[in-house]
Parts: C-alpha cells; sequence; structure tokens
C-alpha cells in the first residue's frame, strides 16, 4: 500500500497531508512531482490543498493542465483512489473528475475555523470506517469554497448519493446556519458516480491529532487504508 | 569615471532632494575621493536612510542587553537565532510596514509580512508562524473621531487584514497571533509590524556574509522591475504631508505565490552545500543586498546590471539599482557548483542568473553593458555611514490634579453595564473577525492558537523525523498609551507583559525582538521618549532574562506634524519543554477554584496604607482602557512596575504548567481582573468540554474602590482555575516562589457571571449576555455603513 501527495507549485498543504499519513497512520506515503506523469506505483492519490499556481486566474485551472493530471485522470478512469483537499478537490472539479465548480464564499472573505460536517455516505472508499450521519469537527480555510452546479447535476448529485459531507451545526442540522460559505445543499463534499474520486473543502489532514482541536478528519484517511486493505485482499 | 553625458550632473541641491544633507554628502565625497554620479547618490541615499542605516537611533539601540546563553545570532543579520535544544534553532523577528500600509493598506501588508517571511527563510529556516501588531485610528464615531475618519481607519484596517491574510494564507505559513489597538493618534499613520518564526538545524543556519574570491554572485526570484524606488528612503524616512498619497507608485506590490516558489528553491538550494552566502533584496533592494554582502564579508563585489531579469525595458542602472520589487534573493555559490544551485530554481520555474562575483579589495563595482555605472567602497558605505546624536530634551511635566483624573464610582455602584461597554469596545471585544481571515491551521502545528492561550503556541516537529518533543510560544505586546504618559515604564511593561504571556501558555521566555515606532527623530521630544524606550527595554529584558535578538526602529511616524504615541512593540519567545503541557485561558471544568497569582505579593501593612490614598489609585487607574472606554480619559501614569514581581509570577506559571498543576491560566492586562474572568469564562464554550461557556462567582475583599479592584491593570497579576484536590499543591509552589495565591471564587455551571466586592455585589449577569457583546461587537463596528 503506499500514497501520493502530489506537489503543484504552490501547494502548502502537501507536507500536513504527507504527515498524516506517514508519522500520524505510519503508513508509506510519497511526494509527486507535478511535472512527472509518473505516479510511482501509488495506490492512492491526494491531491492537497493550497494555492496552485497561486491560483490568480481561478482556483485550480492552471493546475489541471499540469503533466500529473494526464497521469491523475488516467489512474481516476481505471478506478484508483483519488481524494482532493481544499485546492485539490478545486483542481478535481475544474479537471472535470467531479462534477460542479466553485465560487467566492458568499461573505466575500477568506474563513479559517472549525465546522462540523455529517457523513452523509458510508459505501465510499473515503467514508467507510465512518459512521452515517457521524458528526466531524474539522477545520476550513479558504476564499472559494462555495460549491455550485446547475440544477440537473444537483439532483444527479443527491439521487446518486454523490455528496458524502455536508456541512452542519455541531449538533448536526444542515441549515443555513450551519453553512459557513453559501454552498448549495450545505456541500462540503462530493464523489464521482463511480466513487472512486472524492473532494471535500475542509482539511481532514489537519484534524488528525487531538492536540490541534480535533482527530475527527483520521477517518477519511482509516478509510481509505481500509479500502486498500480490502482491494489487495480481493486481488490476493 | 562612470558617468555618462547624458546623466543628471549630480549637486548638492539633487543630493537634498535624495534627502542627503550636506554635511552627508561632503561625506560622500570624502569616500568617493570624487563627485558621486546620480546612480552612486542613490545609493548612498537608501544606504543612509534613516530607515537603513539606523544613523539616529545607533548609539541608544547600543544600550540594549543582545547577549545570552541561548542566543547564537543577535542584531545584524536578517534575524535573531536562538537555540531551542535537540540541534535546532529559532530565528525569529519583527519588522514594521507602517507607511506602506497607510498609503495603499493590502499591498503595504502583504509586502510587509513578505518581506520578514523572507528575513526569516534567507536564514535557512522554515517560517511556521506569523505575529501581527496592529495599531488603527478610533473605528467608531465619537467626540475625540469624526465619521469620515472612522470610516477611513475601517477601511484601512479592512485592507491590511485582507492584505496580511492573502499573503500568509498563500504562502502556506499561519498567522497565529498578535494584537490590535486602536487609538486616535494612529487615524493617520496605522501601525502595521509583522512578526515571523521560523526552525533551522542548528549548523545549517546561512549568513549573508560574501566570501571566497571569484565565487558568482546570483540573482534569483522575481524580475525587476520600477516599483518601491525609493520605498525606503522616501515612504520610510519622512513623515507625511497632504502630498503623501502621491506615494503610492512607492509602495511595493507582493506575490506570495513567488515568494513561495522562492522558499522551497532557497531552502532546496542550500541543501545542496553549493551555496555560501544569501541575502534577501528587501528595503533598497539590490543595492542593500550586494553592499551588505560584501561589507560583511570584507570582500568587494562586482556585478553586471545589463545581466539581472528585467520586467520593464529601459531601466536605467538607477532604476535597478534602486528598485524594491519583492520576492527576490541574492547569493552567492561555490565558485564550479553553481550549476546545482541553478538546476533547484529552474526546477521550480524562476529566473536564477549568475550576475557577478566576489572580488578581492572592497570595491562594488556595478557594471552596465560594459560600462562602469557605480563604484563604491563597500565597507565604507555600509558601516561607516552617518551617526547622529540627537538632541534630547523631556517634555515639559504635565501638571495634573485630582481633577483630571478618573473620579471612581460610590461604594456598591452596579457596574454590570460598564463591563458591558468595556466587552463592546474594539480593544476589549473578541479579534475572531479579523483572526478567522487568516489561516491559523497549515502546518498543523498551531496547539494554541489567537485568542486560545495568552500566547500563540506552536509545537516543533523534527524536519527529518516529524517527532513532536517541544513547543514555542509567542507573543507581541505594546500599549502605547501608556508610554506616551511615561515611555520609561511603559517599555517596561510591553517587556513584562510579552513574557507574563508567554509564561501564561506554560513556556519559559527565552528572548525578544523589538520593533520600536516613534514620530520624528529630528524632534528632541521624540528622540528622549526613544531613549528613555531603550532604557525601559534593557532594563525589563534584563530583569527578565529576555535579551534582545534583533528587530527594527520605526521613525518619521508622523502626519502633518502629528506623532504617533511611542509605541515600541516586543515580541517575546518562549520554549515548552513538553508540549503537551500548553496552558490555555479557558476554564475546564464546573467546581475548579479560582485563584489570583500575585507576584507582587499580599498587600503588605505599609504598602496598604499607601494605597489607601484614592488619588494614588485614580492617577494609574486613569491610564486603563476603562478609564478611557467608560470615561474618556486618557491621564495619569502607567501601573508602577515591579520587575522581580514580574520575574517570580512568571517563574511560578511555567513551574505550575510543567507540574500539570492548574487547569488554566490568563493573565490580567487591559481590562483587568473582570476582563480575564469573563475572557476565561468566554473561552470555556471554544474549548469543546462544554456545549455552553462555564460561568464564574468571584467574591473580593480588597480595600480599594470597586472600579480600581475589577479594572485596573497592575502587572505581575495572573488568574488560574484549579481542581479542588490540587489546590495544596498549587499552594505550596505559589509560596516557594513568593508568589501571593488568593482564593477569589468558582467556576459553575449556572450560566452566570458574578462578582461581589467587600460583601455587595457589583457585577451580576447572564453568561451569554457579556459573552454576546465580546464576540460580536468588533464585526458589527467593523460592517457598520
Amino acid at each position: 500500500m503506499k500514497f501520493g501527495v502530489v506537489v503543484f507549485p504552490g501547494s502548502n498543504c502537501d507536507h500536513d497531508a504527507f504527515y498524516a499519513i506517514g508519522n500520524v497512520l505510519q503508513k508509506p506515503v510519497e511526494f509527486i512531482w507535478h511535472q512527472s506523469e509518473d505516479l510511482a506505483n501509488c495506490d492512492a492519490v491526494i491531491l492537497p490543498g493550497g494555492f496552485s499556481y497561486g491560483d490568480y486566474l481561478r482556483t485550480g485551472a492552471i493546475a489541471r493542465f499540469s503533466p500529473v493530471m494526464k497521469s491523475v485522470e488516467k489512474f481516476a478512469k481505471t478506478g484508483g483512489m483519488v481524494l482532493g483537499i481544499c485546492n485539490g478537490f478545486q483542481i478535481l472539479c475544474e479537471a472535470g473528475l467531479l462534477p460542479g465548480a466553485m465560487m467566492r464564499n458568499s461573505g466575500l472573505r477568506f474563513i479559517c475555523r472549525h465546522v462540523h460536517i455529517r457523513v452523509e455516505q458510508t459505501d465510499t472508499p473515503f467514508t467507510n470506517a465512518a459512521q452515517k450521519c457521524q458528526i466531524l469537527k474539522i477545520p476550513i480555510a479558504h476564499s472559494d469554497g462555495n460549491y455550485n452546479c446547475d440544477e440537473s447535476t444537483l439532483s444527479e448529485l443527491e439521487k446518486n448519493s454523490q455528496v458524502i459531507f455536508r456541512y452542519t451545526t455541531p449538533d448536526g442540522k444542515d441549515d443555513a446556519a450551519g453553512n459557513p460559505n453559501g454552498t448549495v445543499h450545505n456541500i462540503a463534499g462530493v464523489c464521482n458516480r463511480e466513487r472512486n474520486v472524492a473532494g471535500l473543502m475542509p482539511h481532514p489532514e489537519r484534524a488528525v491529532e487531538s492536540a490541534l482541536g480535533s482527530a475527527d478528519g483520521l477517518v477519511i484517511f482509516r478509510s481509505m487504508v481500509e479500502a486498500l486493505v480490502g482491494a489487495a485482499k480481493a486481488t490476493a | 569615471m562612470a558617468t555618462a553625458s547624458t546623466e543628471i550632473r549630480v549637486t548638492p541641491e539633487i543630493a537634498a532632494e535624495h534627502g542627503v544633507t550636506r554635511e552627508e554628502y561632503a561625506r560622500i565625497q570624502q569616500i568617493l575621493g570624487r563627485d558621486p554620479n546620480i546612480t552612486e547618490l542613490g545609493i548612498f541615499s537608501v544606504m543612509w536612510s534613516e530607515h537603513c542605516s539606523y544613523k539616529s537611533s545607533k548609539v541608544h539601540l547600543k544600550r540594549l542587553p543582545t547577549r545570552g546563553k541561548l542566543v547564537v545570532q543577535g542584531p545584524g543579520e536578517n534575524a535573531g537565532v536562538v537555540d531551542i535544544g535537540d540541534g535546532l534553532v529559532a530565528a525569529f523577528k519583527i519588522e514594521s510596514h507602517n507607511h506602506p500600509s497607510y498609503v495603499e493598506p493590502f499591498q503595504g501588508a502583504t509586502t510587509g509580512v513578505g518581506g520578514i517571511l523572507r528575513d526569516i527563510f534567507t536564514m535557512g529556516a522554515r517560517p511556521i508562524a506569523v505575529l501581527d501588531s496592529l495599531r488603527f485610528g478610533e473605528i467608531t464615531p465619537s467626540k475625540n473621531t469624526i465619521a469620515e475618519d472612522a470610516a477611513r481607519n475601517r477601511r484601512i484596517l479592512d485592507g491590511v487584514v485582507r492584505g496580511i491574510g492573502s499573503y500568509g494564507n498563500c504562502f502556506g505559513v499561519p498567522t497565529i497571533g498578535g494584537e490590535v489597538a486602536f487609538e486616535p493618534c494612529y487615524s493617520q499613520n496605522p501601525l502595521v509590524n509583522a512578526l515571523a518564526l521560523g526552525i533551522a538545524k542548528k549548523e545549517e543556519i546561512f549568513l549573508a556574509k560574501a566570501k571566497g574570491i571569484g565565487n558568482p554572485v546570483i540573482y534569483v526570484g522575481a524580475k525587476t522591475g520600477r516599483d518601491g524606488i525609493h520605498g525606503a528612503s522616501l515612504l520610510a524616512s519622512a513623515e507625511f504631508t497632504e502630498e503623501s498619497k502621491q506615494k503610492r507608485p512607492n509602495v511595493q506590490v507582493g506575490d506570495p505565490f513567488m515568494e513561495k516558489l522562492l522558499l522551497e528553491a532557497c531552502l532546496e538550494a542550500m541543501q545542496t552545500g553549493a551555496v555560501v552566502a544569501i541575502q534577501d533584496m528587501g528595503a533598497a533592494g539590490l543595492t542593500c543586498s550586494t553592499m551588505e554582502m560584501a561589507s560583511r564579508g570584507g570582500t568587494g563585489i562586482e556585478i553586471d546590471l545589463a545581466k539581472v531579469p528585467q520586467r520593464e525595458t529601459g531601466m536605467t542602472p538607477y532604476e535597478i539599482m534602486l528598485s524594491e520589487s519583492q520576492e527576490r534573493m541574492l547569493l552567492v555559490a561555490e565558485n564550479g557548483l553553481e550549476h546545482e544551485v541553478l538546476a533547484v530554481f529552474k526546477k521550480w520555474g524562476l529566473d536564477a542568473v549568475v550576475v557577478g562575483q566576489v572580488t578581492e579589495g572592497g570595491i562594488a563595482r556595478i557594471n552596465n553593458n560594459g560600462r562602469v555605472a557605480a563604484e563604491i567602497p563597500a565597507h565604507p558605505l555600509a558601516e561607516e555611514g552617518p551617526v547622529y546624536h540627537r538632541p534630547i530634551a523631556a517634555p515639559s511635566p504635565r501638571i495634573q490634579t485630582e481633577k483630571d483624573w478618573f473620579a471612581f464610582a460610590p461604594e456598591g455602584a452596579n457596574l454590570t453595564a460598564n463591563l458591558g461597554k468595556l466587552l463592546a469596545s474594539p480593544a476589549i471585544a473578541s479579534k475572531r473577525w479579523i483572526t478567522e481571515q487568516y489561516d491559523t491551521s497549515v502546518r498543523t502545528n498551531t496547539l494554541a492558537g489567537p485568542g486560545a492561550s495568552d500566547a500563540a503556541v506552536v509545537r516543533i516537529k523534527d524536519p527529518k523525523t516529524g517527532v513532536v518533543k517541544r513547543a514555542l510560544a509567542l507573543s507581541t505586546d505594546g500599549n502605547g498609551r501608556w508610554c506616551q504618559l511615561n515611555p520609561r515604564v511603559g517599555a517596561m511593561h510591553a517587556v513584562a507583559e510579552a513574557a507574563r504571556n508567554v509564561a501564561c501558555s506554560g513556556a519559559h521566555p527565552i528572548a525578544a525582538t523589538n520593533c520600536l515606532n516613534f514620530g520624528s527623530p529630528e524632534k528632541p521630544e521624540a528622540m528622549w521618549q526613544f531613549s528613555e524606550t531603550i532604557d525601559g527595554l534593557a532594563e525589563a529584558c534584563t530583569a527578565l532574562g529576555t535579551p534582545i535578538t534583533g528587530g527594527n526602529v520605526s521613525f518619521y511616524n508622523e502626519t502633518l506634524g502629528k506623532s504617533i504615541y511611542p509605541t515600541p512593540v516586543i515580541g517575546v519567545l518562549g520554549i515548552l519543554n513538553d508540549a503537551s503541557r500548553v496552558l490555555k485561558i479557558a476554564f475546564r471544568d464546573e467546581g475548579d477554584l479560582i485563584l489570583l497569582l500575585d507576584g507582587a505579593g499580599d498587600p503588605t501593612p505599609a504598602r496598604r496604607s499607601e494605597r489607601s490614598e484614592e488619588s494614588l489609585f485614580a492617577r494609574e487607574f486613569s491610564s486603563s482602557e476603562y478609564s478611557k472606554a467608560i470615561a474618556g480619559i486618557v491621564a495619569g501614569e502607567p501601573p508602577a512596575i515591579d520587575l522581580a514581581a514580574e520575574k517570580r509570577l512568571q517563574d511560578c506559571l511555567v513551574a505550575l504548567a510543567t507540574e500539570g498543576a492548574v487547569e488554566s491560566a490568563h493573565d490580567i492586562s487591559d481590562g483587568g481582573l473582570a476582563v480575564t474572568l469573563a475572557e476565561s469564562c468566554f473561552a470555556s464554550a471554544g474549548a469543546g468540554l462544554a456545549s455552553s461557556a462555564l460561568g464564574a462567582i468571584v467574591s473580593l475583599e480588597d480595600a480599594a474602590p470597586a472600579e480600581s479592584v475589577l479594572f485596573g491593570e497592575n502587572g505581575a497579576r495572573a488568574v488560574v482555575s484549579v481542581s479542588p484536590a490540587k489546590l495544596a499543591r498549587v499552594l505550596e509552589s505559589a509560596r516557594q516562589y513568593n508568589v501571593a495565591a488568593r482564593e477569589l471564587g468558582k467556576v459553575t455551571r449556572e450560566g452566570s457571571f458574578r462578582i461581589e466586592h467587600k460583601g455587595s455585589t457589583v457585577i451580576d449577569s447572564p453568561l451569554e449576555i457579556l459573552r454576546d457583546v465580546w464576540v460580536h461587537s468588533l464585526e458589527r463596528a467593523l460592517t457598520a455603513k
């Protein structure tokens, strides 16, 4: 089992994802340079947070053209597990690997704080270790996390149970009070129809030890590990 | 000679336009043995500007203590460096970017943050935290502040906050602390002081000393443009007038993405072993970096401007040398190994060009297309500039009587409404609206972000293994109002409070950095304030064991002849040997006992009789936040300071934290005991231990007037909460450190906040009402139309 963390110019949560997997979960992990088309036999790829290429044009708009993204697309199309966190989520949307797009936060300001998200689906490799409706306390840190898509995409997403995380209040209500950035249907994270590619705006890699204020994010990485173990057993 | 026929001929008048005095011009002629050409004049003018040369402050700065057994690098390099154990060092420094932030708040603040970050990674240290100390004019209209000014101050604050966030968030460093204060004197001269902290291996620290004759000099990073020319000399070294807004083109523009690439590339290049020296191009750009590297190394340097990557065409040598374009570095590589350095920068997509070499003989030669554009002995330029003993004069003493001072409310008065007003004042209210615009958790080291503990606390991951053992705590402080009333005592309080905050987080204070914001050094009164401040800092830093390792001086903080309050901002760094022992301000559990620790001990009979004079209380109380917020009175004196008491209290706090004997700690400062208690209650809601905040019931018996007891700001005190089982242990520790520990009351779950004084209830409110006011007031004030 090996995780790969892609490093784009301007990625700044690459070290944090690396640390969460390598030091906290003690699983093999390596960095993948954006100019490389070789995913180094990784079994799961993480696109980390940050400001790839400065995000001056539109978040993730340039990064999707990086050489590494060709390989990530191929990897995803063949069932490989890909998780985009924050800027990584934005890149996956720009690359068309996930539906929808990100707009400016409704308050037009960068927001960094702990929020609560509810696990909506547990039949994905990113949530299989969680309980359905489990509330996770995880930080957000973004200016552009206001997820949106057209009506038909939205009803498809809901119908196919592709919304895997929703912002809620601490006691689990997905109302306006629990919505930090104006995102449609309080969406915090989605997966593709095949359920092997997912993105979320909150930073689970920043919530992996109680000393940091929460260890709730670990369940997402644990789910990925379990999915990989399961897949390895299935092929064995 | 170098002068081209088309160039402007330099005269003393042109020199004067560059801010160079007649005497300084004569000195230039003496150093060169001839008249300077225009490029050389430009170089001298920026190097000898107040901002770069410290010509007015140098003679005073010498009095600061700068040595200590943990100090690896004191003032004079890009940042101070201290030993933090396990082969690691911390590099940290604070710097001002005041004038640019007034002229163009967003870009002024971004480039302030960018500059201090470069200072840190130039040393080979990876930045792990930023703190910002901000001062603005009043943001709500009052009798001292007209609506138009308040609106402008809100706009400046908004731009500065966005700028700080924009740069730090993109760069990927958490912005986790600092403070914000408001006084009318900062209305046309806000202060933006940014502090950065970085970590490196002790043997991998880099210095800015050119070495090795023939070694190539490499320019890396962003291209040079016409932005920021004379930023240091004209913006930072002169007071403001009506025309200052026209100086907007002198403000640089920041690009945090470029800086992030530069950081990664520089740290990677340093690992090749091919880098000999490195210096960032900050104030005075290419001029400062070339001249200082050569001067420090005792070498010469030769560069060719035609090779410098340029953003615009037709730039003259004068413009290239004086540009303050951001995100650039100059480094010296080992001869023959430069390709290794160049390869790293190529990987990161950055310009890196060999522009010259280190030479023998101490001459800095600037060529341009085969012609000599400037030729200056580097050492005399960098080190033998003018040094001024500016005239000093104390202002005439203020005649004050009791009439000018705060008049205490009659005994038994209900002060609940006044506490509400105080909690709503921008100085005291929660700064959440500001700090939520900063990324506070990137790099996953933040153990205590804004407001969680009295100091910002980050853990240290070993750069190679990621293993965590220790943590670092940082706090910035500086009360301009107190320094205005008494600069020496005010300066001592700044050090004491920063160190006390660090101790309240459980960390042992080890070193300090300072940013000294003052008016014009050409005014004897401002120089008196400066000199008094230095003496106060020296005394306090010596007493508290926190040597000054660096910082900066910002003079000319005046607009239309009106000076700011003298505002020294002190950053104190502390170390926690066990990262799991961080103390936070939040009360943790119902039934815990609330204790007041007082380093000054219990009031002795002598002290009590002295203090029973109400006028004495009133004189010190008139300088408090409460006096200003409730009565509009700013007068009297700052509270008397007792550094030995501060030291006892701090040692005691660190010991209690190390033993894990107390549940929370919060010092008493702005707003006094009542605000300290209220904040510890408010914070409990965020601690995740209770769904709503814990309350408190407290009973006080002091003889002084109730307002003085509740809101007085005497130092050397902190409030801790203790579980009943550990009370005896805490009292014993306090006794060992000669610190008085007095039980004041209890943490409750009843949701009320109640304080009695001499048997009568002086404050009684549902906690949620106070909390709502405290949490939302700043946002309400800032978003008011």
